[in-house]
């Protein structure tokens, strides 16, 4: 028994022996809790050695043997968890004045790909300068979110013979941050009427002048709707914001998203922005960011709905989804759309089209992967029947070099069948 | 009511991992060590926001090193290829 002298010493031991055995969350974890058990007893080489060994043998135990099917595993775990899901499509997540789709409702937009969430949500979080103070944090929400002329008008009427009138509320125009001579500017930019000017007996109206030709009763519809939806500030698509306070910090929470707009915004920290639609975080921050974004929208809804699935099949999940660059759905136009095999994609939806259309083409299926051959009958290319022994032949006539039981060489089979395992939704 | 930017740089975000580029050296060492051809390994597209920003071309590999909840750091490649199918499409 060699007792170990220094830290330095156990962590030249941990170094030597376990670095680049064991993931580095392992190796990390493992040197912390040596070094407090090193303090508290001591520790001898032989010692650390067994643990190393302990570590190493149980690490190895535990990783995926080859072969094994992890994507129908994966499917499978995610799917009947998620028919347990209650159905209740709306839920107030945290934030009381939002409606948030969630459980299997967005769990299906999420696998789907849709381009754009049902309840889009943003999260914003705020630079040093703004996140402590909440008079602060109001002020970039006002830069965000998005204002029109309806927002803060009392009444919109227009009539052929007195033109538009808009009557403002002075309180919302506080509130908002905006004056009158601001929404006059955005008025005059829609070139609906000739003169814009504020009312001479009331403050707070503005008026304006149509052009004649514009006089038409089924115009004037029209010219309401415009007038009430222009945009006099913010970014567009953002309806509302709520502050919301986490931990010391204030955050913003909106409604609708943006991302390539609010990241633009001074006072907001572009690094930690979210938003749950996923198509702009790959259009904006890359596939990658997506896949992240992926993983953690189908880990906050099994989450919420008290499911507990082991996050790498999520991973999974979100690694074949992003394989190819792009997001694709988990469907006919995605996943199960793109396989190489015939019959797999087949077997999915639209047999009949799917075999003509291959028919057409000549297409060939080696039955490599695992749909095609239980269609057939074979043993599927998963766990032990993924072994294929080949033997060389060896001619009796000539002295054989080799022992004569002959070379057997064990093969594994294609590993893109693997890969492209059905994921249910 | 004109409004300054920023200057923002989406590396930094959080939701996105480090990436490298891979030199000519390393790519065909990766490749060896894995016994594939490129383009059996996941792909990024050429209009990737992050491949611009690295200024990487088609073909080369990127490394990818993100944090991962179960291995604490875990390294994926992937690589650079033109998309023919979807010209284009971004831009929200």
């Amino acid at each position: 028994m060699t007792k170990i002298k220094s830290i330095k010493q156990l962590t030249g031991l941990l170094e030597e022996h376990l670095k680049g055995k064991v993931s580095t969350k392992i190796y990390n974890d493992a040197l912390e809790k040596l070094k407090e058990k090193y303090k508290e007893y001591g520790l001898s080489v032989e010692e650390v050695l067994d643990i190393v060994n302990e570590i190493i043998n149980r690490y190895t135990s535990s990783q995926v043997d080859p072969g094994e099917p992890v994507g129908t595993v994966a499917a499978q775990s995610i799917g009947e968890p998620s028919t347990q899901m209650t159905l209740r499509t709306f839920h107030y997540a945290g934030v009381r004045e939002f409606n948030v789709t969630l459980g299997l409702p967005r769990l299906i937009e999420i696998v789907d790909a849709r381009k754009k969430p049902s309840t889009p949500i943003m999260w914003i979080y705020l630079d040093e300068e703004h996140k402590y103070d909440e008079e602060k944090a109001k002020e970039v929400a006002r830069r965000i979110e998005m204002t029109t002329i309806e927002n803060v008008a009392v009444e919109i009427d227009a009539t052929p013979y007195e033109g538009a009138v808009i009557r403002l509320d002075p309180v919302m125009l506080a509130d908002k941050g905006i004056t009158v001579d601001d929404v006059i500017n955005v008025l005059k930019k829609l070139k609906i009427g000739k003169n814009v000017y504020k009312d001479p007996e009331e403050e707070y109206t503005v008026r304006v002048e149509l052009k004649q030709e514009k006089i038409d009763y089924t115009k004037i519809e029209k010219i309401k709707s415009k007038i009430a939806s222009a945009t006099i500030k913010g970014i567009k698509g953002i309806k509302k914001i709520i502050i919301q306070k986490q931990g010391d910090e204030y955050v913003l929470v909106a409604e609708g998203s943006n991302l390539s707009g609010v990241l633009k915004v001074p006072g907001v920290d572009y690094r930690r922005v979210y938003t749950n639609n996923i198509a702009e975080i790959e259009a904006m921050l890359g596939i990658e960011a997506a896949r992240q974004a992926i993983i953690k929208e189908i880990k906050g809804v099994l989450d919420e709905q008290g499911l507990d699935v082991d996050i790498r099949h999520i991973m999974l999940l979100a690694d074949i989804m992003t394989w190819t660059g792009r997001v694709r759905q988990v469907g006919r136009m995605g996943i199960s759309g793109e396989k190489a095999s015939v019959l797999a994609r087949a077997a999915f939806e639209m047999t009949v089209p799917k075999l003509a259309d291959a028919a057409a083409s000549g297409e060939t299926d080696p039955l490599v992967g695992v749909t095609e051959n239980v269609i057939i009958g074979q043993p599927v290319p998963v766990g032990t029947g993924i072994v294929n022994i080949y033997m060389t032949y060896i001619n009796k006539e000539e002295e054989p070099e080799t022992p004569l039981e002959g070379e057997i060489s064990i093969s594994m089979g294609n590993e893109e069948s693997g890969e492209k395992q059905d994921s249910e939704e | 009511m004109p409004q300054k930017t920023h200057h923002i740089n989406i590396l930094e975000h959080e939701l996105v991992p480090k990436h490298e580029k891979l030199t000519p050296q390393e790519a065909v060492q990766l490749l060896k060590q894995l016994g594939i051809k490129p383009a059996q390994l996941p792909w990024i597209t050429i209009d990737d926001p992050v491949v611009k920003a690295l200024k990487a071309k088609p073909g080369d590999i990127i490394r990818i090193i993100r944090k991962s909840p179960t291995a604490g750091e875990s390294i994926a490649y992937r690589y650079v290829v033109v998309d023919t199918l979807q010209p284009k499409k971004r831009g929200v």
